[in-house]
Order: C-alpha cells, then sequence, then structure tokens
C-alpha cells in the first residue's frame, strides 16, 4: 500500500468506531436526555430549573479538540487521507443566520440536536424515531429546494452573454 | 440545578471531543454530524459509504449503551409527535441551510477559531433558549 494512496478500507473502520465512540460520550454525557438539553434554556423557576451540563458537554469536547486541532493540522495530512478536507469560509452570510436560527427552533422544541437524536433513535427510543424522520424530511427537502435554486442561479447568469458560468455552492 | 450533572456530562464530553479529533486525526475530516448525515441523502460518489458506516456508528453505540444502562436514554420531555416531527423538520433544514449543528460548529468550529461558528451558535444557543421559554410560557412546557 502506497503512502500517498488514501486506504478507504482504513477510512471505512475509522468512521465506524469515531460515531461508536460519539454516541458512547453522548449517552454518557447526558445529551441523550432531552430534558437535560431543554434544562440548559430553562429560567422558568430560576436557577432551580436551570441545568448548566451542556455547557460542561461542550467544554469538555472543545478541550481535547482545540490542542489537537492546532497540533495535528500542522502536518500535512491525515494518517488515512492524501490531505485534510476542512471548511474554509469566513463570511457571514444571512442563509448562516436562518439555518442557525432554524436549527435552534428546533432544538429547543424537541430537545434533540443532530448527534443525540441518531443516537437515541439507535437506542430504539420511539421519540427519537420521529425527530430523526422529520430531520431526514427537511434535510432532503432543502437540498431538492437548494438545487433548483442554484440551478435557476446559474441559467439567470447564463442568459445574459450566452456563457454559462459555473454555480457557486 | 437540582439535575445537574457535572462529572458525568464533561466526561461524555471529552469522550466527543475524542471522537471529533479521531475524525481529524485519521480522515482529515471534520466531526459534523449534521453534515455527514446530510451528505449520505446526496449520494456523491465516493462520499457515501464513510458518512453511512459513521451514521452506522451512532446509532450502534446507541443501542449497545442502552443495552447497559437504559436510564441514558430514559428522562424525555412531554412533546407530542406532531410537535417532535415538526422539530426534526425544523432541525433537518437548519442544519443543512447553516451548514451545521452543535458538532460541527459547536465543538469542532469553535476550537478552530472560526467566526461563522461562533455565529452559529450565538444565533442558534438563543432562538433555542427562545423556544423553550415560549413553550414554557404559553404552554406551561407541554406542546
Amino acid at each position: 500500500m502506497s503512502q500517498n494512496e488514501p486506504n478507504k478500507v482504513q477510512q471505512y473502520g475509522a468512521a465506524f468506531v469515531t460515531g461508536l465512540v460519539f454516541a458512547v460520550g453522548l449517552a454518557l454525557s447526558g445529551m441523550t436526555q432531552p430534558a437535560k438539553v431543554i434544562g440548559f434554556f430553562d429560567f422558568s423557576e430560576g436557577l432551580t430549573s436551570w441545568d448548566p451540563s451542556l455547557a460542561f458537554v461542550m467544554g469538555g469536547g472543545m478541550l481535547v479538540y482545540m490542542p489537537v486541532f492546532r497540533l495535528f493540522t500542522k502536518r500535512t495530512r491525515p494518517l488515512f487521507d492524501t490531505r485534510f478536507r476542512l471548511p474554509t469560509r469566513r463570511d457571514i452570510d444571512l442563509r448562516l443566520l436562518g439555518g442557525a436560527a432554524l436549527f435552534g427552533i428546533g432544538w429547543g422544541l424537541g430537545g434533540y440536536c443532530p448527534g443525540p437524536a441518531l443516537t437515541s433513535a439507535g437506542a430504539l427510543s420511539s421519540k427519537a424515531f420521529t425527530v430523526v424522520g422529520g430531520m431526514l424530511i427537511g434535510m432532503f427537502l432543502f437540498q431538492q429546494v437548494d438545487k433548483l435554486r442554484a440551478r435557476r442561479a446559474e441559467k439567470k447568469q447564463a442568459s445574459p452573454n450566452g456563457q454559462p458560468e459555473k454555480a457557486v455552492s | 440545578m437540582e439535575n445537574f450533572t457535572p462529572l458525568a456530562s464533561a466526561l461524555g464530553g471529552l469522550l466527543i471531543g475524542v471522537a471529533s479529533a479521531m475524525m481529524l486525526v485519521l480522515n482529515g475530516r471534520i466531526a459534523g454530524i449534521s453534515g455527514i448525515t446530510g451528505g449520505v441523502l446526496k449520494l456523491q460518489s465516493g462520499e457515501t459509504v464513510w458518512r453511512a458506516l459513521f451514521v452506522a456508528g451512532l446509532l450502534v453505540g446507541g443501542f449497545a449503551y442502552h443495552a447497559f444502562a437504559p436510564d441514558a436514554f430514559a428522562i424525555e420531555i412531554d412533546r407530542s409527535t406532531g410537535a417532535l416531527l415538526a422539530a426534526g423538520v425544523l432541525v433537518g433544514i437548519g442544519t443543512q441551510m447553516g451548514n451545521g449543528c452543535t458538532s460541527g460548529h459547536g465543538i469542532c468550529g469553535l476550537s478552530r477559531f472560526s467566526p461563522r461558528s461562533l455565529v452559529a451558535v450565538l444565533t442558534f444557543m438563543a432562538t433555542a433558549a427562545a423556544t423553550v421559554a415560549a413553550v414554557s410560557h404559553f404552554f406551561g412546557g407541554t406542546l
């Protein structure tokens, strides 16, 4: 096996084990209990109803990820692929704000963000099945609408001078 | 703060950090659950199998954890099926539109000092808090 060829089997194994560890972390952290998530945002009875656990989950995660990211991305490549595939955008647009706002409403309404919803679905929770079902529908719908929108923008760009331009995603 | 679990939550968080770090160190990618899950639906060649396996790992992990400690999934909230479905749809649309959720923007994005992620986290935290307050105030915490 050449060092420059990405090894698919290693990548697949790593993805599966990463998912496993992630699920165990989520379940241990309490995030698979929607009441704990809602509790983080619940000040209806002041500090009595407040549950700061979520901040400890985020803090614990960042405590590990921040130094690993800083040190490891100085390397030229990850272990099982030829290069890093990381986000590069830094602009703040309406789409980011609107998307995050909608996600937050759904999160506050159901108490499940995507990771805990999937992990709880694996634990055969019927409520999580409903949330995951809705989530997949929402993801699919948005992707289809976004595809249509991108195609229309492409046509619009192409029509004035007859030169089709590549849509930027 | 009667339900506060600092130790278990911090330990769980550390483990989530380890999983996110594994995705970076081994495969060179961001462990963003909504991005990975949404990517499965797009069926791009070469990008589907690893994503599906990551999601499978989450499901199997949840199943196995439940077998040993069912209490981890016990405390639910008072929501109708319709409310949960609507919540799921909003999470689905929102995370695709805003390119991320609590893992990708939260843990990974904030650790990378990404300005987009910081703005996203502040936004979804604010609307989640507003939603919880609204459900509590107008519907007595049940919906």
